[in-house]
């Protein structure tokens, strides 16, 4: 039977999951390697200062201790981590080192590496190191930042890295005339990606072959590769970089950090394999931070709910430095600030200032979901001040469908002009309204049920995907008849194997289980870009696609010479190649395999897009927060499978409750981590948010690629900051409270049902 | 967080573990379900020299009921707790607050014992040790002493423990059939500790006053608490949404927690307040 074109679309099991389930995963603590040795890491306990001696001869006497490396060991000049995006010389002076060198800048820095026979005997070891710092004052907040209560890079003279402005139309002039103005500040907090297995490598050098193998790559193994390779002075072939499973990423596992280069560093000067894994309170310490901004802005529309304009600045704390995409989030946070919605006139500043706290860089929506926070307040404020109902609000000044492709603003100083794609942004919109029920729950609003105060919210949000700017596979044809495809993208546990086979299933059209994914290594594709920025099955799927026309030209060559007749005679059906009424199957066609390269480049961005609902509950005497619904509807272009599909929508959403309620990483003014285990960091758990559902549509396929797919997975939390902001303000509306600050902890809306009452009490 | 090296012992006996906790000069630590001492471990927080695991003391794993009271081991553990159904009837403020402690696996493990030692300010069993006025019985080299709740809890973490004592059992006094109670407390998630929580009982007299009134508090001091003050305001009196009021009011202004990461100490006193007040509606309904 002919099977075309029948697995995309399909909720089809994702093939990974057996071998997880089994527990026959390979994580990166489960690759050992012969003979290998093991690293711990000391880290700052200081937040600033200078390093005045180190001193590891008591640690070197310790039975099982190989050696200590620190600055000293890696020449004059320390490796610093290059920018993977935005890679602006402005930013050069923030560069990190990968091991602190003469001074530290944030609790949880990597000071020195320990290897000895056991992670148990290296930490005993870490204890006899002898260190010296003299502290200097830290800069743990926005305010010392300014008031410059130190510098953290004295030749740059200010805490203030670099500034993006984001712009459109003629703000000024605008805010002049508008009948609507009002100025708010919001802060959201700092928060992180905190994925259920933490980080990890292991390295072997071997020296006879001049070659460093590096297992516990993700994310963007090419990139790191060639940064590694520098660094260390090799060629590119000499260095693999090895994928293997990993629990979860987003966003923040696999970008560069000082471990890339130290774990692999050690296994060369040692001489044995060296293996190196995270634990919860080092992770929490040096993984990407993320989120942490506060901001001061207008919003101008017209008296009748027409949205003319965004005026403001923004602070992004980076942390001590910027690492890989330290700049996506500043950036994203001003240029998209205006979401789906029209905006004509736009000026936003984003700066990035550098404290004494861990580096910052992408977590899933990043900057998306602390803007969309910004925005969705102050649309409800807006409805509140202008007495518009905020569902119609908000219908008035989304995007159209006819206004297509719709303009973002510009940014710089690092140019990424893009533009929506394509959408109904209204069908979304109505049909999430129907889906959730608003009309009859509208009836709870404002109402007390069992001391609890009934609460919703809607507001819709844009996922940008697909960052190009290529991606390549290799597309395999065994002489068996099965189909290998060799990919440059990777896995951070999102369904790639399944979805990829999907798609190669249509494109070949045999069947499924014929298909072998295989990705994870460098070696396997010349080149690959890898897995962030939604972008794995946009871009990796277009390149099966390209490589499945090629191999098919190619099945028609060779069949042709078998059939006796021209290559475009040759028909493909049914995993065979057929010509008047001759057939040769896929199996035995040629008696060696058959093999095409292709690389699918593009560098518009997929724009996905959805609205959300929610139904919350609020406890005013405990301050406490019941969601009792969540609601998602967004479009996807074309949905490859929607069971990965919806489980990545629903993660998402119970990440943003966790941001919007829980998560929260808190420093003293002296730069103390203060949560430094899960005991203070609180992660939303199983029985937390159990009412979640999630809708997907394929109104409009993106114009950009042949899947006609967008980029999809991490639009889920991007509304929900805002969300779950304007349902509290909406069940406590009889007390006037406003949230402007996230997470809505129970003691943080206590404290603003406290102000409520006193205010009404004066008045 | 690999804990340091440490050695190992699982003595038969309470005399042995006493011995040899006396052996090491402050330098060994009674091991029971290991769910706060691990950590510490793991962390690096505590680094004794010597474990010792109570593991082959059965007899500590016994809850008795009796006449007096209940009698809790010290290795009872929670779901020991929660499994049995006489103390539905024998202690039902115990099996409420209990079913509040960690999670599931957490709770396979952890004891009555350990939990009072470690004497978590937030903690539930030393909450209702302090609520009910419990007897502890501690074995140590110098014999055997019963010391009452209130004056074993001496400081956040701190108990009247000697370094060679062995905390055996905890012993709660009987508990009328008619008397009422309720015990509320408030949790960032399911199974965390308790922002604050609020234990309570008290008993009616013929005219329907309230007699007796225990109040007790976690999570709003060093060491879990007695509300004396809002227990004067009930007693003697007929409950009433106004004397509700009054305890709740007088429970707010009588404690001044501190302030830390979770919560300032303003919002644990209006905590109690608002659990005192739900509490008590909720003995009287
Ligand atoms: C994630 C998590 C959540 C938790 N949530 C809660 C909660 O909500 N409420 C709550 O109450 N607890 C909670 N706990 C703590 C848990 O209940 C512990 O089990 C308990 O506090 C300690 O009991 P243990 O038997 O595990 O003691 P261990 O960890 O073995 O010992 C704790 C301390 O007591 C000492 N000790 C133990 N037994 C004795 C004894 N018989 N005599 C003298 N000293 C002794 C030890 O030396 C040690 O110092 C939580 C723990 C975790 C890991």
């Amino acid at each position: 039977m002919k099977v075309f074109n029948s697995y995309i679309g399909r909720p089809m099991e994702r093939v990974e999951d057996l071998r997880m389930v089994r527990g026959r995963g390979t994580y990166v603590a489960d690759v050992n390697r012969p003979n290998q040795l093991y690293a711990v890491i000391l880290r700052s306990s200081t937040a600033h200062g200078i390093i005045k001696s180190i001193d590891s001869s008591e640690a070197l006497a310790l039975a099982g201790v190989h050696h200590v490396l620190t600055a000293k060991d890696l020449g004059n000049e320390v490796p610093l981590i290059p920018l993977r995006l935005q890679p602006l010389p402005q930013l050069e002076p923030f560069h990190q080192p990968v091991l602190a060198d003469k001074k530290v800048r944030y609790v949880g820095e990597p000071i020195a590496v320990v290897i000895a026979e056991s992670a148990a005997i290296a930490e005993d070891a870490l204890e006899r190191i002898a260190l010296e710092i003299d502290p200097l004052p830290a800069v743990a907040t926005r305010a010392q930042a300014e008031a410059k209560r130190s510098v953290l890079f004295e030749g740059h003279g200010s805490n203030v890295a670099i500034t993006w402005k984001a712009f459109r139309g003629d703000a000024d002039e605008a805010f002049k005339t508008a009948d609507y103005v009002r100025r708010e500040t919001f802060r959201v907090q700092r928060h992180a990606a905190m994925f259920m297995e933490p980080r990890g490598f292991v390295a072997e050098w071997d020296e006879a072959a001049g070659k460093l193998t590096v297992w516990g790559a993700a994310k963007t193994a090419w990139y790191n590769r060639r940064t590694l390779a520098a660094q260390l002075g090799l060629e590119l072939e000499a260095v693999d970089l090895i994928e293997v499973d990993v629990g979860g990423g987003f966003g923040s596992r696999g970008e560069f950090y000082p471990e890339d280069y130290l774990i692999p560093a050690a296994a060369r000067i040692v001489g044995r394999p060296v293996k190196w894994t995270e634990d919860r309170r080092e992770h929490i310490m040096s993984a990407n931070h993320a989120r942490d901004v506060e901001c001061d802005v207008e919003f101008a529309a017209t008296r009748d709910g027409r949205f003319i304009g965004l005026r403001g600045q923004i602070w992004s704390d980076i942390g001590a430095y910027i690492r890989t995409n330290g700049s996506v989030g500043p950036r994203n946070v001003a240029q998209y600030m205006s979401g789906p919605y029209c905006m004509e006139h736009i000026d936003l500043k984003s700066s990035m200032l550098t404290t004494n706290k861990t580096p910052c860089g992408t977590y899933r929506g990043p900057g998306r979901y602390e803007t969309d926070f910004i925005r969705e307040r102050m649309i409800d404020l807006a409805a509140q001040d202008l007495k518009i109902d905020r569902v119609e609000l908000r219908r008035r000044n989304l995007v159209a469908d006819a206004q297509m492709p719709y303009t973002l603003a510009s940014i710089t100083p690092y140019d990424s002009s893009t533009e929506l794609d394509s959408g109904d942004y209204h069908a979304v919109f109505d049909r999430c309204l129907k889906e959730f029920g608003w009309e009859e729950r509208s009836k709870l609003r404002g109402q007390s049920i069992d001391g609890y105060y009934h609460g919703l919210a809607i507001g819709s949000f844009i996922e940008g995907g697909a960052a190009g700017p290529k991606e390549e596979v290799r597309l395999v044809l065994e002489t068996d008849g099965a189909l290998s495809v060799y990919m440059g993208s990777s896995s951070v546990g999102q369904g790639l194997e399944t979805i990829m086979a999907q798609i190669a299933a249509d494109a070949m059209e045999i069947p499924y289980e014929k298909i072998t994914i295989l990705h994870g290594s460098t070696s396997y594709v010349k080149d690959g870009y890898g897995a962030y920025h939604s972008r794995s099955t946009v871009m990796g799927g277009s390149a099966i696609l390209l490589g499945a026309e090629k191999l098919k030209e190619l099945i028609q060559q060779t069949a042709a010479q078998r059939l006796g007749c021209k290559s475009e005679e040759v028909v493909i059906d049914g995993e065979q190649a057929s010509f008047g009424g001759n057939h040769i199957a896929f199996a035995g066609l040629s008696e060696t395999p058959l093999e095409v390269e292709a690389a699918f480049f593009n560098k518009k961005y997929t724009w996905a897009y959805g609205t959300q609902a929610a139904h919350v509950a609020v406890d005013p005497g405990t301050g406490h927060v019941k969601v009792i619904d969540v609601m998602s509807v967004e479009d996807v272009g074309r949905m490859i499978n929607p069971l990965t599909l919806h489980g990545q929508a629903i993660g998402s959403i119970v990440q943003g409750l966790g941001g919007a309620f829980l998560e929260h990483l808190v420093y003293d003014d002296e730069g103390q981590l203060l949560t430094g285990s899960f005991a203070d960091y609180l992660m939303p758990t199983a029985s937390d948010f159990p009412s979640i559902r999630s809708v997907t549509l394929e109104l409009k396929p993106c114009p950009n690629n042949p899947l006609g797919a967008k980029g999809a997975g991490e639009g889920g939390l991007i509304p929900i900051g805002g969300l779950m902001a304007n349902a509290v303000a909406d069940a406590l509306s009889h007390l006037n409270v406003q949230p402007m600050e996230l997470p809505l902890s129970p003691p943080r809306i206590w404290q603003l049902v406290e102000e409520a009452e006193a205010a009404r009490a004066r008045a | 967080m690999k804990p340091p090296i440490f050695e190992y012992a699982s003595p038969l006996t309470v005399a042995e573990a006493v011995s040899l906790l006396a052996s090491r000069n402050g330098n060994a630590k009674v091991i029971s379900g290991g769910q706060s001492l691990m950590p510490m471990l793991a962390f690096r927080l505590a680094a004794p020299e010597l474990l010792v695991d109570l593991k082959h003391l059965k007899d500590l794993g016994a809850i008795r009921i009796g006449e007096d009271g209940v009698r809790l081991g010290a290795r009872v553990r929670w779901c020991d707790i929660e499994s049995d159904a006489r103390l539905a009837v024998s202690h039902p403020l115990l099996a409420e607050a209990i079913k509040h402690v960690a999670h599931y696996q957490i709770r396979n493990r952890g004891t009555v014992g350990g939990s009072v030692a470690h004497a978590d300010p937030s903690a539930e069993m030393p909450g209702i040790a302090m609520t009910c006025d419990a007897q502890m019985k501690i074995v140590g080299s110098a014999g055997t002493r019963i010391e009452a709740a209130a004056d074993f809890f001496t400081g956040p973490l701190q108990t009247s423990l000697e370094q060679d004592e062995i905390l055996t059992e905890v012993h709660l006094p009987a508990w009328p059939a008619a008397r009422r109670w309720a015990f509320l407390e408030f949790a960032r998630r399911k199974g965390d500790f308790a922002m604050a929580g609020v234990a309570l009982y008290y008993d009616l007299d013929s005219g329907s006053r309230i007699t007796d009134a225990h109040i007790g508090a976690i999570g709003v001091a060093d060491r879990p608490i007695r509300l004396t003050e809002a227990e004067a305001v009930l007693n003697g009196n007929q409950m009433s949404d106004k004397l509700i009021a009054a305890a709740s009011a007088k429970a707010r202004q009588s404690i001044d927690p501190p302030s830390d990461i979770h919560a300032p100490g303003a919002y644990r006193a209006a905590l109690v307040a608002t659990l005192l007040g739900r509490g008590l509606k909720k003995s009287a309904a």
